[in-house]
């Protein structure tokens, strides 16, 4: 049996979404052309944007830029913001989060290199930050915040409506890396109050290599991509038309599944939770009314992360390390780290992402072994040992 | 940058079959009680080296033979990866029929090549040799448990390049012997930085205290501050620094010249001292007193001239009066 439990880092392709994708592929009549391979293409995207503008609360004057990712997206917002700092703005101060994805953090430290200057916000133990400390960390020269719906690694969701009228209150653009939100929340964009909003395709079903970039009519913008008049000339580049048709029918299906991932996917993911609790010496991280609907994190006390997704992999079962051995730089554990565990558990952490394939049948395969595994490999650990001896 | 970096390495896919066959199923895991040494007659060692915090943990047990100091076997717990179970159960096996002492010679080095399923293929990436392969360190703690002695005399010399353990001190005495200016050069000679290479240079997968290209930097540094410390103590005027020869005519001055002309009511004050073509130098002299009216004060200056070519053993000096 195989299980598929780290959907927060990709999902697989809807059966729907897929055979809309391969239906699609045929037509490759360039949307810039004038003849009639070229109108019905056109034909297929507006009908595309027709279901993506309502499934995030998009107004008719914002712009939805389709990009390639949200890492594409992400580095649009934040170079916007250097190109006009290197054209002469006074404004030179990002604010952002510790808990954000490597598509802000490597952007980021990129502007720091041409001076610009960045506030990274910690989190709490629920892993959200405190929406008082980010109102503090505004300064005149602050010229956007960004901050990420929830992290793909603790589940934990910031409270993005409030820090939405914080930035308002102040003027200050605010960017969302929504890379998490959709299928697992409710979007929309106007609710929430954000100047950007990024996605990618696949984290809801979709194909990868698509996303899109959601623009507040108004927000500031200069172009990562030029090329061009594609996408009003916002981001140069033959369209992918397969790949958003395929990704606009993966919003709508995403949005027509979110009650059953509030109420199906969630409850299977608070069995696979209560089982691994029953386990001696586990434990589970931020809150259940901060966490993203589909995730767990647990900690396996004597159990390292990677020896835990070896043994998990032999089985079939395919989950997430939140520490180190897994990672090119070794630096891991950080994230429950961050959520405030003893460095010596930060070392244990397994994150377990669901989707609404996810089926029972698979949560009650994963509980079957996981005790047995969790045994075995408490068996090597000599620390273990050593906290039931000691 | 080329091909091969464009697509993520995995990790997992970098291991050997020897690694994923022991993180598997280890040989060596379990451990010993006094029971089990008593009925062996022999001494039990148990050892730990690293961390839960660090991420990486190792206990090893050791039944020795206190006759003859041979290890009669060995089994070993971990906290840790895949790696770190399989290169402990291989860290284990090889201390297993060996002094004391001869365990003390396997490095991290040869736990993996006893781990390679290809001689010249690693067992596994580079980033996995620092964090969970903990040998030499283990046993270095089993042996000075057994010896009685403090593990860190054991481990008295600074270990620059943990994979082949290779010392400050080696790597600086290649770099003296062979004029070695760069880390290919000195790969010439020794295996140091050649597997994980995060001794090599900052940036590396492990953060180290000390990099190759530092110490190649200061030994070079060191031998050419020695040359000019050499020439500090050379007694060779023309070949002393500018200082050292202010210095010693000053010297001159005072103890072979000053009192010439005191008694005559007069004195001598040092100037400025240039070094002029040829190495050459220039020695800017003001009278006072009675000297400075003097009509003798050219024959003076010409007797102060040969005092410090004779005194300093040089001929290279010219005094001039301000």
């Amino acid at each position: 049996m195989e299980v598929y439990l780290d959907n927060n880092s990709t999902t697989p392709m809807d059966e729907e979404v897929r055979a809309i994708y391969h239906e699609h592929e045929k037509f490759y009549g360039n949307v810039n052309s004038i003849y009639q391979k070229g109108i019905k293409t056109r034909k297929l995207l507006i009908d595309a944007y027709d279901v993506m503008y309502p499934a995030i609360g998009a107004k008719d004057e914002d712009d939805i830029i389709i990009t390639s990712s949200t890492t594409e997206g992400n580095n649009t917002v934040i170079k916007t913001f250097l190109y006009n700092f290197l054209h002469g703005s006074e404004k030179k101060h990002i604010t952002t989060t510790v808990a954000e994805h490597s598509s802000i953090k490597a952007p980021c430290a990129f502007v720091k290199k041409f001076g610009m200057e960045v506030t990274y916000l910690y989190t709490n133990e629920n892993g959200r930050i405190d929406t008082q400390e980010l109102e503090d960390s505004i300064r005149e020269d602050t010229a956007l915040i960004s901050v990420l719906f929830a992290s793909n690694e603790s589940g934990a969701i910031q409270p993005i409506k409030e820090i939405g009228e914080t930035a308002k209150k102040y003027g200050i653009p605010f960017h969302c890396d929504g890379a998490q939100a959709i299928s697992k929340a409710k979007v929309n964009v106007a609710d929430l109050g954000v100047d950007y909003f990024t996605f990618s395709a696949h984290k809801f079903h979709g194909p990868k290599g698509v996303g899109g970039l959601y623009v507040r009519n108004g927000a500031p913008f200069v172009p990562l991509i030029h090329g061009g008049n594609q996408m009003g000339g916002k981001r140069g580049g033959s369209i992918n038309t397969a790949g958003i048709v395929a990704m606009a029918k993966a919003m709508e299906l995403a949005n027509k599944n979110l009650e059953k991932m509030f109420y199906e996917v969630s409850k299977l993911r608070d069995k696979l939770e209560q089982e691994i609790l029953k386990i001696p010496d586990t434990r589970s991280y931020v809150d259940k009314k901060y966490r993203l609907p589909n995730t767990v994190i647990a900690s396996f006390r004597g159990i390292e992360g990677e020896a835990m997704l070896w043994e998990l992999n032999q089985v079939g079962i395919y989950a997430a390390t939140g520490s180190s051995c897994s990672s090119e730089r070794l630096k891991g554990s950080e994230v429950l780290e961050a959520l405030g565990e003893d460095p010596e558990i930060a070392h244990t952490g397994i994150i377990f992402s669901l989707s609404r394939f996810t089926t029972e049948k698979e949560i009650d395969y994963v509980i079957e072994r996981l005790p047995r595994i969790v045994r075995k490999l408490r068996d090597i650990s000599m620390t273990y040992a050593k906290v039931k001896s000691g | 940058m080329a091909r091969g970096d464009l697509i993520t390495g995995n990790i997992w896919e970098e291991y050997s079959q020897k690694v994923i066959d022991r993180m598997s199923n280890p040989r060596f895991l379990g451990e010993f009680s006094e029971v089990d040494a008593k009925e062996r007659k022999a001494k039990l060692i148990v050892a730990d080296f690293g961390s839960e915090a660090c991420g990486d943990a190792v206990r090893l047990y050791w039944l020795v033979d206190p006759k003859t100091d041979k290890i009669l076997d060995a089994r070993f717990k971990s906290f840790g990866c895949g790696t770190a179970i399989a290169s402990s159960d291989v860290m284990a096996e090889l201390t297993i029929g060996k002094t004391v002492d001869e365990a003390m010679k396997i490095t991290n080095l040869d736990v993996e090549r006893a781990l390679r399923d290809n001689p010249n293929k690693p067992a596994f990436p580079p980033q996995k040799m620092h964090c969970s392969v903990m040998a030499y360190d283990v046993i270095v703690e089993a042996a000075s448990k057994y010896k009685g002695m403090n593990p860190k005399s054991i481990k008295n010399s600074e270990i620059v390049c943990e994979c082949a353990r290779v010392t400050r001190k080696e790597i600086e005495d290649i770099i003296k012997e062979h004029n070695v200016k760069t880390v290919e050069e000195l790969q010439k000679y020794t295996d140091a930085g050649t597997y994980c290479k995060s001794c090599v240079r900052p940036g590396g997968h492990e953060e180290r205290s000390v990099y190759l290209v530092d110490i190649i930097e200061e030994t070079n540094k060191k031998i050419k501050q020695g040359e000019i410390l050499s020439k500090i103590v050379t007694n060779v005027f023309d070949d002393m620094t500018l200082l050292n020869k202010i210095k010693s005519i000053e010297k001159v001055l005072k103890e072979k010249v000053s009192y010439i002309l005191e008694a005559d009511g007069g004195s001598v004050e040092l100037v400025d001292v240039k070094e002029v073509e040829d190495n050459e130098v220039e020695v800017l002299i003001e009278y006072k007193g009675a000297c400075s009216t003097c009509n003798a004060a050219v024959l003076t200056l010409y007797m102060i001239e040969e005092t410090l070519k004779k005194e300093l053993e040089t001929d290279k000096i010219r005094v001039v009066q301000v």
